[in-house]
C-alpha cells in the first residue's frame, strides 16, 4: 500500500469539509472486506465495487461530495466554523498537510455522536459564540475572515478574552484543540487521520503487532506501514478463527 | 426477597488482581469457591492496538460498575466533594487486564517505617499528624509469597539480591530473595540504554524494573511482542500476566471455582452472632443471596470500604467490622504526580515502547539514602519508560518554544514527536489524621447507594519528597543530554487512583486496624479482606505484587485454619 500523493495542502479553500477525495485507503478496505469472505468467494458484486471505486478515484481531480456521508452531530454551519478553526489549529502549510487533509472535522462530528457526546452542547454554544464575536467585531462570520483575523480571535478565546463559552474560553479552546489532535492523529478507523497524514507528519511508522529490536533501532527510518488496527481482522466483527491463518498480519492470533 | 442460592465454602467478591490469586490456593485445597465479578470475560480479540480506544474512549472501562460509582473527592472536611473518574475496570482479571504490569516487591523499610525511622533519626522525624504504624510482620514473612506469585503468575525481571548476593544489574536495595526471577527482564532499548548510561555516570545504579509480562515462553503463553499498547489496553498475545490468563483459569480447571460474571454485590450479610453468612448480589434484574462459610472481600480499596460501610446490621450499626471506627481510616494514594518532562535533541526511538520497559533508580527511595540533614522521611523511585503514541506525542509540552497551535507548533511537534520523555516518580505517602474514606451524603450510584467520598490531601512530607525527587530526575535527564526540562506542579488532594491504600488496614492492634496479621477482620472471624486496602504503608513502587502476595498468604491461612475460622 503506497501513500497517496497529497497535493491539497496548497488549497486554501475553507469550505471543503463536506467533500471527500475517494482514497486508496477506502479502496483497500473494500479489497480487505472482499478477502474476509474467503479468497475463493470474492463475488462479482465485490469486484464491481472495487472497479467502481477505482475509477472514481482515477477520475477525480475535481472533488465531489462523498455519497452517504451525513453530518452526525453538527449543523452544517457549525461544521464550517469548526473546519475553519481546525485549519488554524493544525494548518495545511509549507510543512505539509494538516487537520483538513486528516479530516479532523469529520472525526469530531462522528465523535460528538458517540464517545464525545457529552460535549455536543458545548460545541453548539462555543462555535456560536465565536461566530457572534466575529460578526459583531469584524462584520463577517468566522469562516469568512482572513487567516490572521481568525488566529487573533482564537487567541482571544484561548486567553479568556471572550465570554460565552462552557466552562470558559480557555476550557472550550483546550477541548477543541484536544479533539482536533485526536482527529488528526487517531487510528483512521474513526474517520480522522485520513491517508495516515497525521502519523506521517510525526514520522510514526505505524501500528505493528510486534516490533523487533531492529525495528526499534530503525526508529523514524522504519518505513511506515499505513495500517489501521482494524486492518487486522482479529479485531473486527468479521473475524473468524478459521480464517485468521490466511489473513496477513495476524501471526499472533 | 433475594433468591437464596446453595451454600458454598468461600465467596470472593471481585475476580481481579487479588481475588483471582486467592482463588487458586483455595480451590487447590478442595474448597468450593464462588467468584462474583461485576464485569465479564474478555479475550485478546478485545485488545486492539488503538490509542484512541484505550485512552479517550476508555474502552473497555466505559459503562462499567466502577465508572458508575466513582468516588467524590475533597481535600479537607470543609470542602465540597466533587465526583471524578474511576481508573479501575471491571472484568474477570480486573485491572490486571489493562495495567502497566510493573510488579515490584516492597523494600524491607516499607514494612517498618516507624521503628526504622525512630532508630535511625529519632521519633521526632515521624510527622506528628501521621497515623503510620509498622506492619505486623517484616519483609521476610512475605518473601515466600512474593516468590510464589512471581513463579505462578509469571513475572520477568532482574534480581538484585539473591540470598544476600548483590547484583548491580538489578535493584541492590531490594530485600533478600530466595532465587532469581523466572524470566529475564524486558529487553532494553536505545532510550533505556541512554538513560542507564547517564545514571551510571552519576554513580547511580540503574536497572530494568520487574513486570508481569512474559519475556520467553512461559506456562503456555508467548513472550512479549513489544507492540506497546499495554497502557489501558490488554495484551493481544496474553503476554501480560493478568490473573484472567493465569491463576483464574487454573482455579477454574480444578472444578472448584465458579465465576459468576456481571454480579454486583450490594451487601454483606451478618447474623446475630456477628459472623458473616454470605452476600447479596444483583445479576440482571434479580437479587440473589449467596450463602458462604467465609467471605473474602477483594473489590479494590474504594469498593472494599464502601461495601463494609454499606453493610450495616444490628451487631454492626456503623458498618461491618467497624465497631472500632477504623473502616475508611488510614487512606492514602501514591503521590504519582509532579512529573518531570525532558526534551532531547535527537529521536529517542520510543514508538514501540511500553510503560513497563524502562529504567529504575532506587537510590532516592525509601530509606536508601541518609535523611539526617533532610526534612522528610521516605523517598521516590525514579522511573523512565518507553511508551510513546502519536496522539499523546502531539499533546506534548512545547517547552515554552511556541504557543500550542498553529504553524510554528506544527513544525515543533513534527520535529520533536519522538524527542520528549516524561518520568514516572512514585513517592512514599504516609497515612494521616483527617485523610479518610466515608459514604458521600449526597452522591449516589444508579442503584441509589451512596458512593465513596475521599477526604484526603498530601502533607509537607509528601510535598518535600516531590520537590527533592524532581531535582534528582532533572539531574538524570540533563546527564542524558536533555536540552529542556519542565517540572509539573506537586498537587494537593488525593483523588481516585490505581494506587489506593488503607481503609481496612492490617495490624495487631484492633483499635487502630480493621484486619489482623492474616487479613481477617478483628471483629468478624470469617470475613477476610484482600487488596491494598489492608496495606499500612505505600512504599514507593507499584502495589500489585504485594497485594497478590498478601492474597495468597491470606488464602493459605484460611486453608490451614479452616476449622477454627469457620467455627
Amino acid at each position: 500500500m503506497k501513500k497517496k500523493n497529497l497535493n491539497n495542502g496548497q488549497n486554501n479553500s475553507k469550505s471543503d469539509l463536506l467533500e471527500e477525495r475517494p482514497t486508496n485507503h477506502s479502496r483497500r478496505n473494500l479489497l480487505k472486506g472482499a478477502g474476509l469472505v474467503g479468497a475463493a468467494a470474492v463475488s462479482a458484486i465485490a469486484t464491481s465495487h472495487v472497479i467502481a471505486a477505482d475509477s472514481a478515484s482515477t477520475n477525480s481531480n475535481s472533488k465531489r461530495i462523498a455519497p452517504r456521508e451525513a453530518l452526525e452531530a453538527l449543523t452544517a454551519e457549525e461544521a464550517e466554523t469548526l473546519a475553519a478553526i481546525c485549519d488554524c489549529l493544525i494548518p495545511s502549510d509549507e510543512h505539509g498537510p494538516g487537520a483538513r487533509e486528516a479530516r479532523a472535522v469529520h472525526y469530531i462530528d462522528k465523535s460528538l455522536a458517540s464517545h464525545n457526546n457529552g460535549s455536543r452542547h458545548n460545541y453548539s454554544v462555543g462555535l456560536n459564540a465565536i461566530n457572534e464575536f466575529a460578526s459583531k467585531t469584524r462584520g463577517k462570520s468566522f469562516p469568512e475572515l482572513p487567516l490572521d483575523q481568525q488566529n487573533s480571535i482564537l487567541l482571544a478565546v484561548q486567553t479568556n478574552k471572550i465570554s460565552g463559552f462552557i466552562p470558559n474560553g480557555s476550557g472550550f479552546f483546550n477541548m477543541l484543540r484536544s479533539h482536533t489532535i485526536d482527529g488528526t492523529f487517531c487510528d483512521p478507523y474513526y474517520g480522522g487521520n485520513q491517508e495516515f497524514v497525521g502519523w506521517d507528519m510525526l514520522r510514526y511508522p505505524g501500528i505493528r503487532l510486534g516490533a523487533s529490536e531492529a525495528d526499534v533501532s530503525a526508529g523514524a527510518s522504519l518505513p511506515p506501514n499505513h495500517q489501521s488496527a482494524y486492518d487486522h481482522s482479529t479485531y473486527t466483527k468479521l473475524a473468524d478463527n478459521s480464517l485468521l491463518d490466511t489473513e496477513g498480519g495476524d501471526g499472533y492470533a | 426477597m433475594p433468591k437464596r442460592l446453595a451454600k458454598t465454602d468461600v465467596v470472593i467478591v471481585g475476580m481481579g488482581a487479588a481475588g483471582g490469586v486467592a482463588a487458586l490456593p483455595l480451590t487447590n485445597a478442595g474448597l468450593k469457591v464462588i467468584g462474583l465479578e461485576a464485569g465479564g470475560w474478555l479475550s485478546p480479540r478485545d485488545f486492539a492496538p488503538d490509542e484512541l480506544r484505550n485512552g479517550s474512549r476508555n474502552w473497555p472501562q466505559s459503562v462499567q460498575k466502577a465508572a458508575s460509582e466513582a468516588p467524590t473527592v475533597r481535600a479537607t472536611s470543609s470542602d465540597t466533594a466533587i465526583q471524578g473518574g474511576h481508573p479501575m475496570m471491571n472484568a474477570v482479571g480486573g485491572t490486571t487486564m489493562h495495567y502497566w504490569a510493573q510488579s515490584w516487591r516492597l523494600n524491607p523499610w516499607d514494612f517498618k517505617v516507624v521503628s526504622e525511622t525512630k532508630q535511625r533519626y529519632g521519633e521526632s522525624r515521624i510527622p506528628e499528624d501521621s497515623t503510620v504504624e509498622d506492619w505486623p510482620f517484616g519483609y521476610e514473612e512475605l518473601e515466600p509469597y512474593y516468590d510464589k506469585i512471581e513463579y505462578t503468575v509469571g513475572i520477568s525481571g532482574q534480581a538484585g539480591n539473591v540470598q544476600g548476593k548483590k547484583n548491580t544489574a538489578g535493584n541492590i536495595f531490594e530485600g533478600k530473595r530466595q532465587r532469581e526471577y523466572p524470566m529475564k527482564p524486558l529487553r532494553s532499548s536505545p532510550f533505556t540504554d541512554l538513560m542507564g548510561g547517564a545514571a551510571q555516570s552519576l554513580g547511580w545504579n540503574p536497572f530494568q524494573g520487574p513486570a508481569a509480562i512474559t519475556t520467553e515462553l512461559f506456562d503456555g503463553r508467548p513472550p512479549c511482542q513489544y507492540h506497546g499498547f499495554c497502557n489501558k489496553g490488554g495484551c493481544h498475545v496474553k503476554a501480560k500476566s493478568s490473573t484472567a490468563f493465569t491463576v483464574i483459569p487454573k482455579a477454574v480447571d480444578t472444578g472448584n471455582l465458579d465465576v459468576v460474571t456481571f454480579a454486583r454485590v450490594t451487601q454483606i450479610i451478618t447474623d446475630d452472632s456477628g459472623r458473616v453468612t454470605g452476600v447479596d448480589y444483583i445479576k440482571g434484574s434479580e437479587t440473589f443471596f449467596q450463602p458462604a462459610d467465609v467471605v473474602l472481600l477483594a473489590s479494590y480499596a474504594y469498593e472494599n470500604v464502601r461495601l463494609l460501610q454499606l453493610s450495616k446490621s444490628r451487631v454492626f450499626p456503623n458498618g461491618l467490622a467497624n465497631n472500632s471506627g477504623q473502616v475508611g481510616q488510614h487512606y492514602m494514594t501514591h503521590h504519582q504526580g509532579a512529573p518531570v518532562t525532558a526534551l532531547f535533541d535527537r529521536d529517542l526511538h520510543n514508538w514501540y515502547g511500553l510503560p513497563a520497559q524502562g529504567v529504575a533508580i532506587d537510590e532516592w527511595a525509601d530509606d536508601n539514602f541518609d535523611h539526617g540533614d533532610l526534612d522528610f522521611i521516605g523517598g521516590a523511585n525514579l522511573w523512565v519508560h518507553t511508551d510513546r503514541k502519536p496522539m499523546s506525542a502531539a499533546k506534548m509540552s512545547t517547552f515554552g518554544e511556541t504557543r500550542n497551535w498553529g504553524s510554528d507548533w506544527k513544525a515543533f511537534i513534527m520535529k520533536n514527536a519522538d524527542r520528549t520523555n516524561s518520568s514516572y516518580i512514585q513517592k512514599t505517602t504516609l497515612p494521616y489524621e483527617g485523610n479518610y474514606l466515608d459514604l458521600d451524603p449526597v452522591v449516589k450510584d444508579p442503584l441509589g447507594f451512596p458512593v465513596t467520598r475521599i477526604t484526603a490531601r498530601y502533607r509537607d512530607n509528601e510535598k518535600r519528597i516531590a520537590a527533592f525527587s524532581q531535582e534528582k530526575m532533572e539531574q538524570w535527564y540533563l546527564e542524558a543530554g536533555a536540552i529542556k526540562i519542565v517540572k509539573y506542579g506537586l498537587g494537593n488532594s488525593m483523588g481516585a487512583t490505581t494506587h489506593a491504600y488503607g481503609g481496612t488496614r492490617m495490624g495487631l492492634n484492633s483499635e487502630t486496624n480493621v484486619v489482623d496479621e492474616w487479613g481477617f477482620s478483628h471483629e468478624v472471624p470469617n470475613l477476610g479482606v484482600l487488596g491494598a486496602s489492608v496495606m499500612g504503608s505505600s512504599g514507593s513502587r507499584n502495589p500489585t505484587l504485594t497485594v497478590q502476595a498478601l492474597s495468597w498468604r491470606t488464602a493459605e491461612h484460611l486453608v490451614n485454619n479452616w476449622r477454627s475460622i469457620v467455627g
